[in-house]
């Protein structure tokens, strides 16, 4: 990261907040819930400064579908939520996906199923990566890990749901909302997009245009979805994301994202200092997942140790990567419990010798 | 030869889905008149609802956006909100508006959002093959109420439009009926009032229209025009529910002073 540029400290809601007005959201829609509520509560004084629309809507339904309809109408949009609420906003992403409409979607996640509770959580990995909604869909999802992600992801965020006319999820919990970092927002580079050809402003010297996700026609409907899955691999292609960290002699490859990426460096700068040779690999997109770079590395790396803050649900992506090729152990703190490095680099340690991995 | 009647400019030449006898098609006809004399077409944006009318960007040839079930008003929301100069309307059923989006209802009202809402009141979900609706009459047979709607058993009828008229943001909500040339050309008068109070920026306004649906009813069209009059309309009585046009000027020209 550049050093010496425009820093600010900054809590980390409010990072994607101001990230997303400088990225050019003129809109925001949202229903409280904890652990993202300064979120809506920053931009509800932010979006009136740069005369942009913020409502506080009746539900998480509602806001995702004035989302929806101000995309429609052709603003940068965004709403956020926490698992409770992210449910909620499912059918309206499904929407967003069926009818190709931009728009930035944040998960500050916290513990469950159901009203769980406010600690932070990897336990949405599931639904953010496989839909969540119905329908042959896919969500770009991205991991942020520290407060300046938060602000390079959610910028670039906009760019790339505008650039695939897709919803972009931002996916990251109560303790990377919750905490405050110095952040610069210069990073940004802005990319090409294509022209709003597609939006309801009214039929002023055009014909009128439709926006719908309805085609009852099967065959019509299949070529959509087949077309909707050509748009997929061209994202797979170009907008996978990963950091590796200390891979080069790995013998165990840790690989976890987030919060849980974080404590996992320090177990890993931990167990260097102690002469083991381990690395990380650091999704930062997880859908797409970057699984080439993990099945290559099955080459060299003879284990993969997947820790995430629930049951396990990346490991199925880190296995289905491998595809057998390497042994997988899997470390999971789920409902809220946030492990520290000194626990991870310990059941490192002990994998690490019991594979006799010198 | 003078031309004395013709297909409205921006209804598109194509026949509609509607069953023999239905409302919609009368109404989305009264709309595209009413777009043509009022020359809004090229600022127009319509939300129709999933629902019987979900096709209606199939009739209407002005900039059209499909919904989820009962989110259209939410949809107009964020529309308007973006491009508070256009005219936007949604265009919602009774189970649309009265039953899963009375929570988008609701609030879209009470915000005053600067939208229309037309709703069609026909008792029952068409579009699914005639099931209780919560504006289903009490007694009335429908597929999930065969023995007929019971007030202990289903709760009363909604009346939406008179929850709504008591909220300080709702502006004009009329009642009007399309089972007679009267009652069309009163709907037609009350849609495009709705219209210009949108227009003006006075608030949120709402159309309601009793409609028959001959299919689910399993009547005959006449005897379904004759039902909106005789039961429908004991319901829910015909007429202006709320109209603060005047008093919404007055105000605007005393703060003027």
């Amino acid at each position: 990261m550049t050093k010496n540029k425009n820093k600010k400290l900054m809590r980390g809601n409010a990072v994607v907040g101001e990230a997303a007005i400088k990225a050019g959201c003129t809109c925001y829609f949202g229903y409280p819930i904890t652990p993202q509520n300064q979120l809506p509560e920053y931009m509800s004084r932010r979006l009136v400064e740069v005369g942009g629309v913020f409502i506080q809507s009746e539900s998480e339904i509602s806001a995702i579908n004035m989302a929806l309809g101000a995309s429609v109408a052709g603003a940068r949009v965004m709403t956020s939520s926490s698992s409770p609420g992210i449910s909620l906003k499912q059918e309206g992403i499904s929407f967003l996906a069926g009818c190709e409409l931009p728009c930035v979607i944040v998960n500050m996640a916290r513990g469950g199923p159901g009203l769980g509770n406010i600690s932070p959580a990897q336990s949405d990995y599931f639904q953010a990566t496989r839909g969540g909604g119905h329908g042959d869909y896919r969500s770009l999802v991205y991991a942020p890990a520290s407060c300046q992600e938060l602000a390079d992801l959610t910028m670039e965020a906009f760019d790339v749901a505008d650039v695939y006319r897709n919803p972009v999820m931002i996916l990251a919990d109560g303790m990377i909302g919750q905490m405050m970092e110095p952040v610069t927002y210069d990073n940004y580079k802005p990319r090409e997009i294509p022209p709003k050809d597609y939006i309801l402003d009214g039929a002023k010297d055009r014909p009128s245009r439709i926006i719908k996700s309805l085609i009852l026609n099967p065959h019509e409907m299949e070529e959509f979805n087949w077309k909707l899955a050509r748009k997929y691999r061209i994202i797979e292609k170009n907008e996978t994301k990963y950091e590796e960290f200390m891979m080069d002699d790995a013998k165990v490859a840790v690989i976890a994202y987030g919060t849980a990426a974080r404590i996992a460096k320090g177990a890993v700068k931990r167990a260097r200092n102690d002469g083991m040779r381990v690395g990380l690999i650091r999704p930062i997109t997880l859908w797409p997942f970057p699984s080439e770079i993990i099945y290559r590395r099955a080459a060299s790396v003879g284990l993969f140790f997947v820790f995430e803050m629930s049951a396990g649900q990346m490991v199925e992506d880190v296995r289905l990567a491998l595809k057998g090729e390497s042994e997988i152990y899997f470390y999971g703190r789920p409902g809220g419990i946030v492990p520290t490095p000194v626990e991870v680099q310990r059941l490192i340690t002990r994998q690490y010798y019991q594979k006799g991995l010198i | 030869m003078k031309k004395i009647y013709a297909r409205p400019k921006y209804l598109k030449p194509v026949s509609m889905h509607y069953c023999p006898g239905c409302g919609h098609s009368i109404v989305t006809k009264l709309i595209a008149e009413i777009i043509e004399e009022m020359s809004v077409a090229d600022i127009t944006i319509c939300v129709p609802p999933a629902g019987c009318a979900v096709l209606t960007y199939n009739y209407l040839d002005v900039d059209t956006t499909e919904s989820a079930h009962g989110r259209a008003i939410a949809v107009a929301t964020g529309i308007k909100r973006v491009l508070p100069d256009r005219l936007v309307f949604t265009y919602q059923g009774d189970g649309d508006l009265a039953a899963i989006g009375t929570a988008e209802t609701v609030h879209a009202a009470n915000r005053g959002e600067r939208i229309t809402t037309v709703f069609m009141n026909n008792a029952v979900y068409g579009m699914t093959g005639g099931q209780m609706a919560p504006t289903t009459i009490l007694g009335q047979k429908t597929t999930t109420s065969p023995f007929g709607r019971d007030l202990v058993r289903e709760g009363a009828p909604l009346k939406i439009s008179e929850m709504l008229a008591v909220l300080p943001s709702t502006v004009y909500i009329e009642r009007t009926a399309v089972n007679s040339v009267a009652g069309i050309k009163a709907t037609k008068k009350a849609i495009k009032k709705a219209f210009k109070v949108q227009q003006d920026d006075l608030g949120f306004s709402l159309v309601e229209v009793l409609s028959p649906c001959p299919t689910n009813w399993k009547m005959t069209p006449l005897a379904s025009c004759r039902w909106i009059d005789e039961v429908m309309a004991k319901e829910y009585p015909l007429g202006v529910i709320k109209d603060t046009t005047r008093q919404t000027h007055k105000k605007e020209a005393a703060d003027a002073d």
